[in-house]
């Protein structure tokens, strides 16, 4: 019931904004599609160890140490397993903004509970 | 420019992490005196905004890819402290479920991408804007915000990466963290960040700063200052 009330309490531009937002998860994939239509590699800096061990013949014996320290449920965006196919990880590319918007909105209203003071 | 786990030293990624834990209490001081409830909205919006624009992956041909991080937008929109605190919950979560960035490097990738961008993007905004309310001033200021933002941004980036060489080696010399010295890693991220990425992030500001000073022109914080 809050919920539907903060609904129609959005103004017209919030309305606007937030499918404006909807439509950039949508179209999100084009953020992997890209890179993988013009060949382009991981953001500098990045790489996994694999591909380190690509790039100077060793990985660094601290990096390797701490590299995968954290399972991350959803790594790169990616729900279905480093073998993928390309649809699924397009599919689980849009998931995952979705989830991102799902869990970032819930962290902001969280976080605002205890930051807004009463009557404000 | 998220930095993953393994790449940075402690002697590194704890004081950056102490640095971001001062912003994050300041920013959350500042917050509890000036949020609004109509305000939590497009605080919301704003993260969510920044979450995704990180997910549009920008190639270069034959190279690396890169990304806009919209922090500026965020800063010029509803203040730098409200913008470190929007893209710092951003970060946190893509380390925690994406696995976007270190755990380790949580801090330094908040203090880079949601501090020091945030900061950097508004007083650029501020300082080019000047007393003008001049349409094209206005847009200039609101490019080069992003534009200067993201740059500054990666270059801390490189030069974090960059310095581990220096910090630690393995007995044999090897490095222990991240491999390349300050001569590749600084050129590398400036240069892709100057040409490419950060005209992006500039782009993307100023069309949504345009938007919005047509459609909402009273929540922009860095026109008014009343904002949050």
């Amino acid at each position: 019931m809050r919920y539907q009330k903060r609904v129609s309490e959005m103004t017209k531009t919030q309305k606007r904004l937030w499918t404006g937002l909807v439509i950039m998860a949508l179209l999100a994939p084009l953020g992997i599609l890209l890179p993988a239509l013009f060949h382009s590699g991981d953001a500098w800096g990045e790489w996994g160890t694999g591909t380190l061990e690509k790039l100077l013949g060793f990985v660094p014996e601290g990096l390797k140490k701490y590299a995968d320290m954290w399972k991350a449920p959803a790594p790169d965006y990616n729900l279905g397993g480093e073998d993928a196919s390309m649809t699924v990880q397009l599919i689980s590319y849009i998931a995952s903004g979705i989830l991102g918007i799902a869990i970032i909105t819930l962290v902001i209203y969280f976080i605002s509970r205890f930051v807004v003071k009463n009557g404000k | 420019m998220h930095i993953p786990d393994g790449y940075l030293s402690p002697q590194t990624y704890v004081p950056l992490l102490g640095a971001s834990f001062i912003f994050w209490s300041v920013g959350l001081k500042k917050l509890k005196k000036k949020l609004s409830t109509r305000q939590v909205p497009y605080l919301a919006m704003a993260a969510v905004f920044s979450f995704l624009i990180m997910m549009f992956n920008i190639p270069i041909p034959g190279g690396t890819s890169g990304h806009a991080v919209g922090a500026g937008i965020i800063a010029v929109l509803l203040g730098p402290w409200t913008a470190v605190i929007a893209v710092s919950v951003v970060l946190i979560i893509q380390a925690l479920i994406f696995g976007d960035g270190g755990i380790t490097a949580i801090g330094a990738n908040c203090f880079n991408i949601a501090v020091a961008m945030s900061f950097v993007s508004y007083w650029v905004f501020r300082i080019i804007k000047g007393k003008s309310d001049s349409p094209s001033r206005l847009s200039a200021a609101a490019f080069l915000s992003g534009y200067i933002g993201l740059t500054v941004s990666a270059i801390l980036v490189a030069v974090q990466l960059g310095i581990q060489p220096l910090i630690a080696q393995a007995p044999d010399g090897r490095p222990l963290y991240a491999p390349y010295p300050l001569s590749v890693a600084l050129p590398v991220m400036a240069l892709e960040h100057l040409l490419l990425f950060g005209i992006v992030e500039g782009v993307v500001t100023v069309l949504l700063f345009k938007y919005f000073l047509k459609n909402e022109p009273e929540l922009i914080y860095a026109v008014s200052e009343k904002g949050v």
